[in-house]
This record gives C-alpha cells, sequence and structure tokens, in this order.
C-alpha cells in the first residue's frame, strides 16, 4: 500500500522549492564574489595573452597604411616587374602616408624583411612631395634605382598580406623567398632553433641539479623534529625572500676571476693567479646561479609531499628484514614521487622563461630564448617575431605538460 | 549601518581624491638613463625650474628604446612628458608619428643674440628633437692591471683588438654598433670610410672577422654601468664605456683608469616630448630653460658631457673642459667616428640578427 507523501509546504511553498532557490541564491553570491577576480585574471592575463599570440600572424599594418598599393600588389603576379598602376599606387600612398605621419611605421615594418628599405621609404617623402602626374614608374626610379629591382616590390608584396607566417618562419630560421617559397636563413643569421634547443636543454639541467642537490635537503627536513626543521625550512625560505637581482649578483661576486672562489682557490695554492677560472659569463654560470636560485622551487613540494610519508613505514620495512637501500627504493621513494613530479615540472617551467638571470651571468654562451624575445619587444619593436618566438615556446612547454601527463599522470602530482 | 554608510561614504570620497590627483595635470614627468646623468639634468635643469616657477616632476628612468613610448601612445594612455633619447630613437620615434614635431624657433637665442637654429651643433636640432648634450662611447683601460709587455700604454683602437700586447680580457656592449665600426678601424680603415666599409657584405664579413680574433676574451656588458665595474674589479683589462660613466668612476672614485680618446665614438643626447603628453605646454616651457646655454652649461658642473650649443661654452665648468669628448687634447678628427644613426636605422634589424646569431656560435 504506497502513500503519496505531500510535499511538506511552509509560507504556502514546497520546501524543495524553497530549498532549490537558496541554493541558486547562493551560487549567485558564490559566483559575484569570484566574479571580480574572473574579471581580473580575463583582463590582465587572457586578453594581453591573446592579443600577443595574435600578433604573430597578424599584419596590418601595410593595409591600414597603405590601401591603394597593397590592393595594386595583390593583383601583381609577382614574377615581372610590376605595372605602371603599382608605382602610381605607392607613390600616392607613401605621400598620404607622409602627410599622415606614418611613414615610418610603413618604413620599420618593410626593414624588417629587407635591410636598408627604412631610408629607401622614408626619402620618398621628400622625394615625391610635388610629383602629381606619371610616368611615376621613371619617377621612382629616378628618386632611387632600387625602385627599379625586383627583389624590392618582391619584399613589398610579401609584408603587403593580412596574415602572415613569416613571424613563425623566422622563429625557426625560414624565411620566404621573393616567390613565396620557404627557404632557410643564410646560416650567419640562424639562431633561434639553437636558442630552442638551448633553452630546454639549460632548463633540464637546471631540473635536475635541482633535483639531486634539493632531495637529500627535502629529506632531511621532512625526518627532522619540528625544533630542526623549522630552523632548516627557514634557511630554504630566507633565499628565496632575498632579492632575484641581490642573489644574482652576489653570484657575481662569488664567481668572477677576481672573486672570492678563485681568490680563494689562489691563495690555497689550487691555481695558479694566472690560471684564475672563468666561472661566469658563461652557460656555467648561468647555470649555478639559476639552480640556486630555484632550488626552493624544487624543495618546498618535495618536503610538502615527503612529510606525509610516515617514517613508521620505514621502520617496518626495516624490521621486516630490508636493508636501508631497499627500504628507501621501494618504500620512500615512490611515495615521494609526486613531490618530485610537482617540484621537477615546477622548476622546468620556470627556467624555460628565466630571463634576469642569464642576462646578467650568461655571457654569449649562456643566454635563453627569453632574452631575444625581450630584444625584440624592447629595442627591434619587432613585435610579431617576439610573439612568434613567445607562442612556440608556450605551444612547447604545453606540449610537454601534456607528455609529463600521459607518461607520469598529473594527478600523481602534488603541492602539498 | 550607519557606520557602515560612512566608511562607504569615506572610502568613495578618498577614491575619488585619489584619482583626481594622478589625474592632475601638473606634475610633469620626466625620462631619462637614471644614475650621474640624471642627478645632473635634476640639478642643473630641474631645481633651478621648480625654484622658479613652483612646476613639479616626476622623474623616471629608463634604459632607451622606445618601446615604452610605443605602448603609451598605440594605447593612448601616454604617461611620458619629456625624454631623453639618443638621436638614433628620437628620428625613428618621429618617423613613426610617436614624438610632438618642435619648432626650433621657439628655443631662446644664444646670449648673444644668435638664434637658436645657428647655436645648436649640426644634428642636434631635427624635426622631433632638440639637443642636449654629446656624449662618446670610448676604449679605457685599468693602469694596474694591463701590462704592455714593453710595448708601454695601447693608445690605438688596433691595440685594443691586440690581446698578444695586451693580454687580457675585454669588456664590449652586447650589440653590433660601434663594435663593428671599431672592428673595421682597428683592421685598417679609416673613420671616414667606416660606414661605407660596413654597408657591404664583405665590409660586414671583415668586421666579424675581426671581432672573430678577440670573441673568446671578450666580457660582454649591457648596463652603462657595468664596464666601470668589470674594470675596477679586473674582470677585463680594457672596456668600452661611455666617458660621463669613466669620469665619474676616476675622479669621483678615485678609480685607476686611462680612457683612449683617440678612437672614441661620437653622440649625441636629445630631448624629445611624447605625442599626447599630458603636460605638453608646460614641458615645451621647461625645454625652453633647460635648453638655454646656461641651463646646458650647467650640467657640466656634476657630469663630463658636452652641451650641444656653441654659445654654452663660456660658461662650461673650467674643470671638466679636458674630460669633455670635444676637448681639443680628446678631438681627433682623424680618428674620432660621429655614430651615424641613419646607417644603423636601416641596418639594425639584419646586423642585430646577425651579430646575435655569431654570439651565440
Amino acid at each position: 500500500m504506497a502513500t503519496v507523501q505531500q510535499p511538506i509546504i511552509i509560507d504556502g511553498r514546497p520546501l524543495k522549492e524553497q530549498l532549490a532557490r537558496a541554493e541558486r541564491r547562493k551560487k549567485y553570491v558564490a559566483f559575484a564574489m569570484v566574479l571580480p577576480l574572473l574579471l581580473f585574471i580575463l583582463i590582465t592575463f587572457a586578453i594581453p595573452i591573446g592579443s600577443m599570440l595574435f600578433r604573430s600572424v597578424d599584419n596590418p599594418r601595410m593595409i591600414t597604411l597603405a590601401p591603394q598599393l597593397t590592393a595594386e600588389l595583390s593583383e601583381w603576379d609577382g614574377q615581372d616587374m610590376p605595372p605602371e598602376e603599382v608605382f602610381e599606387a605607392a607613390v600616392k600612398d607613401f605621400k598620404l602616408a607622409a602627410e599622415a605621419g606614418t611613414l615610418g611605421r610603413i618604413a620599420t615594418r618593410v626593414n624588417y624583411s629587407m635591410a636598408g628599405a627604412r631610408s629607401l621609404i622614408v626619402k620618398s617623402k621628400r622625394k615625391f612631395k610635388n610629383v602629381t602626374e606619371g610616368p611615376y614608374r621613371e619617377v621612382m626610379i629616378k628618386a632611387d634605382k632600387r625602385w627599379g629591382e625586383l627583389d624590392t616590390w618582391k619584399t613589398l608584396k610579401k609584408v603587403s598580406v593580412p596574415y602572415t607566417p613569416v613571424y613563425f618562419l623566422n622563429a625557426i630560421d625560414r624565411d620566404l623567398d621573393g616567390d613565396g617559397n620557404i627557404v632557410k636563413q643564410p646560416s650567419e643569421k640562424r639562431i633561434y632553433v639553437k636558442l630552442f634547443v638551448r633553452t630546454l636543454w639549460i632548463a633540464l639541467l637546471v631540473t635536475v641539479l635541482t633535483l639531486i642537490l634539493g632531495y637529500p635537503i627535502a629529506y632531511l627536513i621532512s625526518t627532522q623534529p619540528p625544533r630542526i626543521s623549522n630552523l632548516l625550512i627557514i634557511m630554504v625560505l630566507l633565499p628565496f625572500w632575498t632579492s632575484l637581482l641581490v642573489r644574482t649578483t652576489s653570484w657575481i661576486v662569488l664567481l668572477q676571476t677576481q672573486g672570492v672562489l678563485n681568490d680563494l682557490m689562489v691563495w690555497m695554492g689550487v691555481i695558479s693567479d694566472d690560471g684564475r677560472i672563468q666561472m661566469i659569463y658563461n652557460l656555467q654560470g648561468t647555470l649555478i646561479a639559476m639552480t640556486q636560485i630555484l632550488l626552493p622551487f624544487m624543495v618546498l613540494p618535495m618536503y610538502s609531499v615527503m612529510k606525509t610519508i610516515p617514517l613508521s613505514e620505514l621502520r617496518a620495512s626495516q624490521s621486516l628484514g630490508a636493508n636501508p637501500f631497499i627500504t628507501f627504493f621501494r618504500i620512500f621513494l615512490p611515495r615521494s614521487i609526486p613531490g618530485i613530479g610537482a617540484g621537477g615540472l615546477l622548476v622546468f617551467v620556470v627556467s624555460v622563461g628565466y630571463y634576469i638571470t642569464p642576462a646578467l651571468v650568461g655571457g654569449a654562451k649562456g643566454q635563453m630564448i627569453s632574452n631575444q624575445i625581450a630584444f625584440h619587444m624592447k629595442s627591434s619593436l619587432n613585435w610579431g617575431l617576439a610573439a612568434a618566438l613567445g607562442t612556440i615556446l608556450l605551444v612547447g612547454v604545453l606540449v610537454l605538460y601534456w607528455l609529463y601527463d600521459k607518461v607520469v599522470g598529473i594527478d600523481k602530482m602534488k603541492l602539498g | 549601518m550607519t557606520n557602515f554608510k560612512a566608511g562607504v561614504v569615506l572610502a568613495a570620497a578618498v577614491g575619488i581624491g585619489l584619482l583626481s590627483s594622478s589625474a592632475y595635470a601638473g606634475k610633469i614627468t620626466f625620462v631619462s638613463w637614471g644614475g650621474s646623468y640624471t642627478a645632473s639634468q635634476v640639478k642643473a635643469c630641474i631645481e633651478p625650474w621648480t625654484a622658479q616657477t613652483g612646476q613639479e616632476f616626476n622623474v623616471v628612468d629608463y634604459n632607451g628604446g622606445l618601446a615604452e613610448v610605443r605602448t603609451q601612445v598605440e594605447a593612448g594612455n601616454v604617461q611620458w612628458d619629456i625624454v631623453d633619447m639618443t638621436p638614433q630613437d628620437s628620428i625613428r620615434g618621429c618617423d613613426e608619428g610617436l614624438l610632438v614635431e618642435l619648432d626650433h624657433s621657439q628655443w631662446a637665442p644664444a646670449p648673444d643674440g644668435t638664434p637658436a637654429t645657428e647655436d645648436f651643433v649640426e644634428g642636434a636640432l631635427e624635426d622631433c628633437h632638440v639637443g642636449n648634450i654629446s656624449w662618446a662611447t670610448v676604449p679605457a683601460y685599468n693602469k694596474t692591471t694591463i701590462s704592455g709587455h714593453g710595448y708601454g700604454t695601447p693608445t690605438t683602437i688596433a691595440d685594443f683588438f691586440n690581446t698578444e700586447k695586451y693580454p687580457g680580457r675585454r669588456g664590449l656592449r652586447k650589440v653590433p654598433r660601434v663594435n663593428l665600426e671599431w672592428a673595421l678601424m682597428a683592421d685598417g680603415v679609416a673613420a671616414a670610410d667606416v660606414y661605407e666599409v660596413l654597408g657591404t657584405q664583405a665590409g660586414q664579413d671583415r668586421a666579424f672577422a675581426k671581432l672573430d680574433t678577440i670573441k673568446d676574451d671578450v666580457i660582454w656588458w649591457e648596463a652603462g654601468a657595468q664596464p666601470p665595474q668589470l674594470l675596477a674589479d679586473g674582470e677585463v683589462v680594457m672596456t668600452t664605456a661611455y666617458n660621463g660613466r669613466l669620469f665619474n668612476a676616476m675622479y669621483k672614485e678615485g678609480k685607476p683608469f686611462e680612457i683612449m680618446w683617440g678612437p672614441q665614438v661620437f653622440d649625441l643626447d636629445t630631448y624629445v616630448v611624447v605625442k599626447g603628453a599630458p603636460n605638453e605646454a608646460a614641458a615645451l616651457e621647461f625645454l625652453k630653460f633647460c635648453t638655454t646655454a646656461e641651463a646646458l652649461a650647467d650640467t657640466t658642473n656634476y657630469i663630463s658631457y658636452g652641451p650641444l650649443r656653441m654659445s654654452a661654452a663660456p660658461f662650461v665648468n673650467p674643470d671638466i673642459l679636458p674630460h669633455l669628448p670635444t676637448a681639443p687634447e680628446n678631438f681627433n678628427p682623424e680618428t674620432a667616428l660621429l655614430y651615424d644613426f641613419n646607417f644603423w636605422a636601416d641596418n639594425m634589424d639584419t646586423l642585430t640578427d646577425r651579430f646575435n646569431s655569431w654570439l651565440a656560435q
């Protein structure tokens, strides 16, 4: 005999409905509370990164600043010298751009692909000022004979497309030739592939070094009574709280050829005064400084995982006849792997983007890809290339993260 | 609840106060290269002008380049009013429409009435910049650590590149410009022909080949404060550096350095006003004061850079005269090189790529 359960009604409404309403309100309140943070992240992180990534293919400058010329160039087949219409459009667009004060921006863009284009185009401000009728071709070639060269026009055509793969090609030491084929850069200009490889190599070495140095420290801290372990943690954290620049400069003082370490070795007679060792302004300097600076990123996650491993299990293992080695490798090490994974990934990702330390102590051979990105952001203002390099780096790190997830499993990672 | 309301009102009032004070147009943002150089400008220009007119300033340091100016102009949120730039950047910034075009008839005439346009040295007045001082990149050595093997002290740029005669590491700025010029000069190219040779593929190969001969002995510096430090630490025996920084190390800190003036590479520093600057009018008024012969000459009381107005010469601190790049005993027209910013504006992208790639080999 089934009885139909009547809904409990309070204040004329079923309780269930009231409960759902209250729940919904709670959700809205919760969402409203994280909304500022969400907006903050969107505005200061997602949108800027998105627009930066977009710059790596976006190439609007020629189209907005020289619309007639780009239109004519797109109709030209790029095989023989362009027709008179292209010359006419060039003269007219350059004149308009000169009046609007944007000619220099055209010149800068073309100069990325062709040395000397800057002055060639900026000069046209003076030369074409009074030109009102054709033949434009003769006028231009008379102003500068480079306007009579096919390669100049091919370069212009190449840079006058709305979206370009050139920045990405440049970022892997390739370029488009005048006919649109992908070619290798001349050997003296190839650099980025080598730097990407070096960056990953340095990041890997730093990760391994911090692991080798950090693991025993983390083990020691996690097995000591609180009185000692707190002191040890403070010793790990103290340098962590010190300014990055201070720590990097301290390494310069220690490692330079007239520095503390070399002086000490000369004084002890290990090396002669002429045989001082070059330990900084090279790859070695970058490795030493980065390892020290990133060590806390390795030690702290490992420590927080290791302190959850009960020491009683180790004692149990030994009491059951395992020697200390077997106890370590079969009991302790497997349980500390989540910490190794977290620390390793953290150190690796942070070191891939390292910038200030290599710039200060890396000399010529200790430079990483981020130093080139900074160069193109700050000095050459070639933001397209900087964005392409940054995108490749970002995608590379994401791929490694994905691989890590496949091989080790991201859920095994633990920060404590 | 009333307390809460009062708190909200108070917070809003403070917020509005903060907003309005930051938007308050009046404080000129003056951007320069920091250290002893900015200090000289503050003492010679900013402090007297503040005393005279009550105008307040916000002094900011930067490391050259157009990145910040371009970002501010493109975002339509210009914070900087006046920037101290080298012509290389100011001319490019002008071409890109980032800077205010200046009317050069507004600058104060020389004390004898000569108009400013005739009083400034060549290159000091361009579309968007008004000249400030001249400076030089020079090679220098540490007298206590250099050993000449009996050849005497180094004097030429060829000596700088000769590690057999003068063993020991060299400091060079980690950029292609100036270094490539010097490599060619050390290889026997006359100063007058340097840019012509460097404009050719063969000339570039030659310059890099010459740099190759000392590559293993070079320590690369980036910030202007580094080379005097490297030289003092004995990390290098010879280095290139800015003459003003060396002057301060030598005469204010008593470091045993010697400047090789012969091969100096001579350049200018100029003032520009950023397009859309919040205090453009006040900034121009200030620049009128700061570019008078007297004000320019006054900076020489604090640093050894030369004013760019001919009429400033009589006011220059006599003690500093022999340390200026333009002093007759320092400036040898045969061996000194005038930095060609037009050449570099054209070739910077290509040569920097090649230089960076060469460094990484």
